[in-house]
């Protein structure tokens, strides 16, 4: 950019850029150096180089001859731009294809008709659920891409021990809650796919698909209702399952109470993996304790609208939407070794004592896994 | 000797169709057909009776003709022509008790198939994804044809251990599809515009009559006792029927939803059933790995195949559909022109 080109200002007494006027201006006229020759021989040699491919010589010749007036220039170009003229297809397709070729890159054909295709699928229905009314496409190509940005850009979640997470067959994941919105949960479900490939089924409790919207986008992305008929069927179909057993207890918890696991369940998530002999693979999120700190709850307020709180944060009533925006936490995300369950019977499954051990197992490791993840943290936003 | 079998519910297209079906089947030597009003159509070498089952000739009926198998297809989803919803219970209720009643003190018979349908585990955000034959409503039906249907089943059950020799199949059958169904479902997709609810997207489960027709002969004919859900493979969510109805929507709050139906059944437009508002806030889903390994059922529609069906019976020109189209399969520009063609 060393050679940068210098465009003088004026049009040196022509007639202004674009204008359309056949005669210039006064103002240009003023502006234009005495001798007022130079205009009329500029359209002299407009006309020379474009009448060969308009005319025969001969109707060029008496065109040279005209330029003592002035309105023959223009002339030449109001004909040229006819408006019923139009544009040749040929600059047209060029034109399209450089624009293809900007927006989708070399491969533009393939893709634009990728694209078309995808519309056209949705447009018409042509696509398939599966029997949870998971549409994987909807799922890969949108949700996912409009929460990367979240995951990658805004918390920056780091993921360790993915390969914990078996290549093929159902494995349940089990993982801490928290947050005040079940964002982890969300975040948890981009970063599963983008570093293993695989999609995780979550399991939802029930006020998920109660409410309205939230229900519908649920279903298709691949939540579930948490119960144990659900949970088996998915991992006995051979899906990677994700559950957060602490529930309402666990997102609604006051800020003093981070990262202090709370009671998890009845152990269903247990029994479920139990009975299928799948892999129970803990998660421990650090990280989505501090994006709304709860430091209250409206309770009557909730009863009356029927959900499990009202949360206060420090900026949520007080800046409105605005008090919506997550703080900008820095994620960790760490799936600890595998618990392998397929040593037992399914019918040990029915042994309360056996599926509390193996929750208490599960809920230690992530507990100890949480502490070690804040040991390493530097800072909560870095 | 060749079998004798009575339909109840003949009037209606799908019990005339069923017995006009059995009628043809070699192994099966005569069909009655019961009913309170005469079949609209023609019922071909089925014999009708006009007899209410109501009411105890229906015993008089099955002990004259020596009839074996009972087939019981009466329930009804709406009033429709019958009348309110006091006579569609009296229908429903009093009529399958007088029906069992009947066949219990029938020596002849060997066989009851009754029609029942998945609406009885009913449609709540609490329900697992798929049904199994084992569970049963998350809440309890208080009203409606939910109702009746829960009341047909526990009678149903009821006269199975009563008569223990009798071999009893239910039959579970998802919402019936196809060009010459009529019910709440059916005349629900052909409205010119379909109202939805607003942020709930169900999921669908179709079967096809001709499948249903299919189920009941098979069930007639193998006499496997038990009860089976019944419906095509796979699912349809609303949004994506009716985008291949290719038809206009209009998203509206649950409550709105209901007053529609009630004011469009009130104006005969549409049968649209209570339960209906559920089925279409909820969806539901039910598992019919019963129907294969015990029945021995495999349905030729899938759910989205009856649905098409459906649809080019509304003049829909829906395009063929041979292979379900899969993750990562992208069809260059001239494939996609072939299959505009």
């Amino acid at each position: 950019m060393s050679d940068a080109e210098i465009i003088p200002i004026g049009t040196s007494g022509r007639p202004g850029r674009g204008s359309g006027k056949t005669r210039p201006s006064s103002a240009a006229r003023r502006l234009a150096p005495k001798p007022a020759s130079r205009p009329a021989r500029k359209p002299e040699a407009a006309t020379r180089t474009q009448a060969p491919t308009a005319a025969p010589p001969a109707a060029a010749a008496e065109r040279v001859d005209a330029p003592s007036t002035p309105p023959a220039r223009p002339a030449t170009t109001t004909s040229e731009r006819h408006p019923l003229a139009g544009i040749p297809v040929g600059d047209w397709l060029a034109a399209l294809q450089s624009a293809a070729m900007e927006v989708f890159g070399d491969q533009w054909e393939r893709r634009l008709a990728e694209l078309m295709a995808f519309w056209r699928r949705r447009l018409e229905g042509d696509y398939v659920v599966d029997e949870y009314g998971f549409d994987a496409e909807i799922t890969e190509r949108f949700f996912m891409a409009a929460l990367r940005p979240i995951a990658t850009k805004w918390f920056r979640v780091e993921v360790r021990g993915i390969e914990n997470i078996p290549a093929t067959g159902g494995a349940l994941v089990v993982s801490n809650h928290s947050g005040t919105i079940p964002l982890d949960a969300l975040m948890t479900m981009v970063a599963v796919h983008d570093n293993s490939g695989r999609f995780l089924r979550a399991l939802g409790a029930d006020l998920v698909f109660k409410l309205p919207v939230v229900s519908g986008l649920a279903r298709k992305a691949g939540t579930t209702l948490a119960c144990n008929e659900d949970a088996e069927r998915m991992l006995a179909g051979g899906e990677l399952v994700g559950v957060w057993p602490e529930g309402f207890k666990g997102i609604g918890k006051p800020f003093t109470e981070r990262y202090k696991l709370q009671r998890f369940g009845r152990g269903g998530f247990v029994s479920a993996a139990l009975r299928t002999g799948v892999p129970i693979v803990p998660l421990s999120v650090v990280g989505a304790e501090e994006i709304y700190p709860l430091v209250g709850n409206i309770p009557a307020l909730a009863r009356l609208l029927g959900v499990p709180y009202i949360p206060i944060t420090p900026f949520f009533p007080l800046l409105g939407p605005l008090g919506l925006v997550p703080l900008p936490s820095k994620w960790l995300l760490e799936f600890g070794e595998p618990i392998r369950t397929d040593a037992y019977d399914a019918v040990e499954a029915d042994d309360p004592m056996l599926v509390f051990n193996v929750t208490d197992q599960v809920r230690e490791t992530i507990q100890q896994t949480l502490y070690t993840l804040l040991r390493q943290r530097e800072s909560v936003f870095r | 000797m060749g079998r004798v079998v009575l339909v109840t519910g003949i009037s209606r297209d799908l019990g005339r169709r069923f017995a006009r079906v059995a009628a043809a089947d070699p192994s099966i030597d005569r069909v009655i057909g019961v009913d309170v009003v005469p079949p609209r159509g023609d019922i071909g070498e089925v014999s009708f009776v006009r007899a209410d089952i109501r009411n105890p000739v229906i015993a008089k009926v099955i002990a004259k003709e020596d009839v074996d198998t009972v087939v019981h297809m009466s329930v009804i989803a709406t009033p429709g022509t019958a009348g309110g919803r006091n006579t569609m219970k009296e229908l429903n209720v009093l009529g399958t008790m007088q029906l069992l009643a009947a066949c219990q003190k029938a020596e002849s018979v060997r066989q009851l198939v009754v029609k029942s349908t998945t609406t009885v585990y009913g449609a709540s955000p609490r329900d697992p994804a798929m049904f199994t034959e084992e569970m049963g409503p998350k809440q309890l039906p208080s009203s409606g044809y939910a109702k009746d249907v829960n009341e047909v089943e526990g009678y149903v059950r009821g006269f199975a251990r009563r008569r223990p020799d009798v071999t009893v199949t239910t039959v579970r059958a998802a919402n019936v599809i196809g060009p010459h169904v009529v019910s709440p479902i059916t005349s629900y997709f052909r409205l010119p515009v379909i109202p939805r609810v607003l942020g709930f997207d169900p999921r669908l489960q179709f079967l096809h009559e001709d499948d249903l027709l299919g189920v009941l002969k098979h069930s007639v004919l193998t006499e496997r006792a038990g009860t089976f859900n019944v419906a095509g493979d796979g699912i349809l969510m609303l949004s994506q029927a009716i985008r291949r109805l290719s038809k206009p929507s209009v998203t509206l709050p649950r409550f709105a939803v209901g007053r529609l139906g009630s004011a469009l059944r009130s104006a005969r437009v549409a049968e649209f059933s209570p339960e209906q508002l559920g089925f279409l806030t909820h969806g539901r889903g039910v598992d019919t790995t019963r129907m294969r390994t015990m029945l021995g059922f495999e349905p030729r529609f899938t759910t989205a195949e009856a649905f098409a069906d459906f649809g080019v019976s509304m003049g829909v020109p829906l395009p063929a559909r041979p292979a379900p189209p899969r993750l990562g399969q992208h069809p260059t520009g001239e494939q996609k022109g072939t299959v505009r063609v």
